[in-house]
């Protein structure tokens, strides 16, 4: 489906187009990263609805993004339950190994480092959410294992581009 | 010994499938709801149970269902609260991601009470896993004739649609998540009119909380005496204990109404850790005024905790050892509510932004003279002044902190440190 087919899918569940710009917004912000201002006019002028009303949500929620995030965004929560069970100790490890504070993104564009209210996982607290994914039960060497998995996967995906265009 | 009622599937191998839930008695509250009770009848049999809503107010489920007036005209919407974002609070999400099916008949049996052809169950964004689980569900239900038109045969019909939240912690309150299904920023909205006469696009309205709507199809299989009979009468039934924090087995629990505090920590959830001393304990989500290990006897019910100045909440228990510093825990909790504040109104706003940096000051060592007095200015300030509940719940529990642990805040301010760290 392309992101139009999607958005009117999700318009469908409603008797009133307004409601369908949260799904709409997650629909274009899965297809290009993040929600820049021609993408939110995009969104407004499928739906029919006035712009203001995409603005004001793409701006309200935590969960949409204005600007660029990395292509591994690590979300530590440091909420109270995280925080009992060493979250803090956890974002130090993080800031020092790669290099940037939270709220920051590693000049490759690999990772932006967040902390995030409660995850609603506390059973398996510190918590860490990365794209869809809950990684529990954390502690410093998880974490180091868990970057690596990310870099791994960060060069299969490399080299899978470079054998689809090999004349770039 | 207690049998699990509400998570007696969420073990099981593909507990998340249509074939294991109707293997376990699945979908046959919903034909018995259809085939021998008129929808007055559900509501009568849910008001006798006493079912109070589980998403933290405790307000009586089948009264609430009452007030929908009975008037065609207008569609009837039923909404499932599911953005569980209070902190210490996971058990929405153990229910949708292992056992959806529970749900989604606890939604038809309640929509065929109140008379709601269609339902939005609003989920946290974050909660990939359940959304995902959910959809499975919605659709298998409907490819079986448990959900869509006509269900097994009756003239009802019912669709249930997910909603994607987006992070915003305002959501849980029922009227802001209702601005939000319209497409609009998360703010609650003036009360009355009540959800029930005007809630979603100015339609009847129901909210409630996966928790509770989880209990109905198993009030109607064994009925609501039996619901009754499992802890207090006033505040019964079976009730899922979400525990975290500094505890040997956090996790989550599901055993009758009204346990004691002391139980659930010390020999269900194990206790605290080794070498260390339980100080305190967070009963009901970080809104829940905190309890001194002292008072810890208290039952885990609705009536009680409110007797006891606490709240039952969602029943996120935090356990909080000797080894935590409550300024901290304290100022961590109104950054919380700080950062969640939707900006409505002015002394939610601007009161919590003003707490938030006494408490840091107090927290690194600066803290002066008369800060105290100024945070219980603060609260009185906020407290009882808010358009919702968010801003009650950081007063609540700010002043608990201070009533229970106040030598700890007089400490950072004569040493001007943090005796902890």
């Amino acid at each position: 489906m392309t992101m139009r087919e999607e958005i009117e899918a999700a318009a469908a569940r409603y008797p009133d187009r307004r409601s369908a710009i949260m799904p709409a917004l997650m629909i274009a912000q899965k297809e290009h990263g993040h929600l820049p201002g021609p993408v939110l006019e995009e969104v407004a002028q499928i739906l029919g609805v006035e712009r203001v009303w995409v603005y004001e949500l793409a701006t309200f929620y935590t969960l949409f993004h204005t600007e660029p995030i990395g292509r591994f965004h690590l979300q530590l929560c440091d909420n109270v339950s995280c925080m009992l069970c060493g979250s803090e100790a956890l974002l130090t490890h993080l800031e020092t190994t790669l290099g940037i504070r939270k709220g920051e993104t590693t000049p490759d564009g690999a990772f932006t480092l967040s902390t995030v209210e409660c995850l609603g996982a506390c059973e398996m607290a510190p918590v860490m959410q990365v794209g869809d994914d809950y990684h529990g039960n954390l502690d410093a060497a998880g974490l180091d294992a868990l970057l690596e998995s990310f870099r791994a996967a960060e060069r299969v995906t490399s080299v899978e581009r470079a054998a689809a265009a090999p004349g770039e | 010994m207690f049998e699990p009622v509400l998570l007696r599937n969420v073990d099981v191998p593909d507990g998340h499938l249509l074939s294991t839930y109707e293997a376990g008695g699945g979908y046959r509250a919903l034909r018995k709801a259809l085939g021998e009770y008129t929808p007055d009848e559900i509501v009568e049999l849910v008001k006798e149970s006493n079912l109070r809503g589980r998403g933290g107010a405790g307000f009586p489920t089948g009264m609430k269902w009452s007030f929908v007036p009975k008037a065609a005209g207008k569609p009837k919407y039923l909404c499932c609260n599911a953005d569980e974002g209070e902190p210490g609070t996971f058990k929405d999400r153990i229910i949708m991601e292992r056992d959806p099916h529970q749900l989604i008949e606890g939604l038809a049996v309640s929509a065929y009470a109140i008379g709601a052809e269609t339902a939005y169950v609003y989920i946290r964004g974050e909660y990939v896993t359940a959304i995902r689980r959910m959809e499975q569900a919605i659709a298998e239900a409907h490819e079986n004739g448990y959900l869509g038109i006509g269900i097994l045969g009756s003239d009802f019909n019912f669709m249930v649609h997910i909603h994607r939240g987006a992070g915003a912690y305002i959501c849980g309150e029922e009227t802001a998540m209702l601005e939000s299904l319209e497409g609009k920023r998360a703010q609650p909205r003036l009360k009355p009119p009540f959800p029930a006469v005007a809630g979603l696009y100015a339609s009847p309205t129901v909210i409630n909380n996966v928790e509770t709507l989880a209990c109905v199809p198993h009030i109607v299989t064994r009925g609501s005496a039996w619901f009754r009979g499992i802890g207090p009468d006033r505040s019964p039934g079976p009730k899922l204990y979400c525990l975290s924090g500094q505890v040997r087995k956090p996790g989550l629990y599901e055993l009758p109404m009204g346990i004691s505090l002391r139980e659930l920590v010390e020999e269900h959830a194990g206790g605290p850790l080794p070498g260390r001393k339980v100080k305190a304990v967070i009963p009901g989500g970080v809104s829940a005024p905190v309890i001194p290990e002292g008072e810890l006897e208290v039952s885990m019910d609705f009536d009680s905790l409110t007797a006891a100045g606490s709240m039952l909440g969602s029943a996120g228990v935090v356990v909080i050892d000797d080894s935590t510093c409550m300024v901290k825990l304290a100022t961590r909790i109104i950054e919380f509510f700080h950062h969640e504040s939707c900006g409505k109104c002015t002394p939610c706003r601007e009161g919590l932004d003003w707490t938030v940096k006494v408490l840091r000051r107090i927290e690194a060592g600066e803290g002066e003279t008369g800060d105290l007095e100024q945070l219980e200015m603060l609260c009185k300030g906020i407290f009882g002044n808010t358009f919702c509940a968010l801003g009650d719940g950081a007063a609540m529990g700010l002043r608990a902190a201070l009533k229970h642990f106040r030598e700890e805040f007089v400490a950072h301010i004569e040493e001007r440190r943090c005796p902890f760290h």
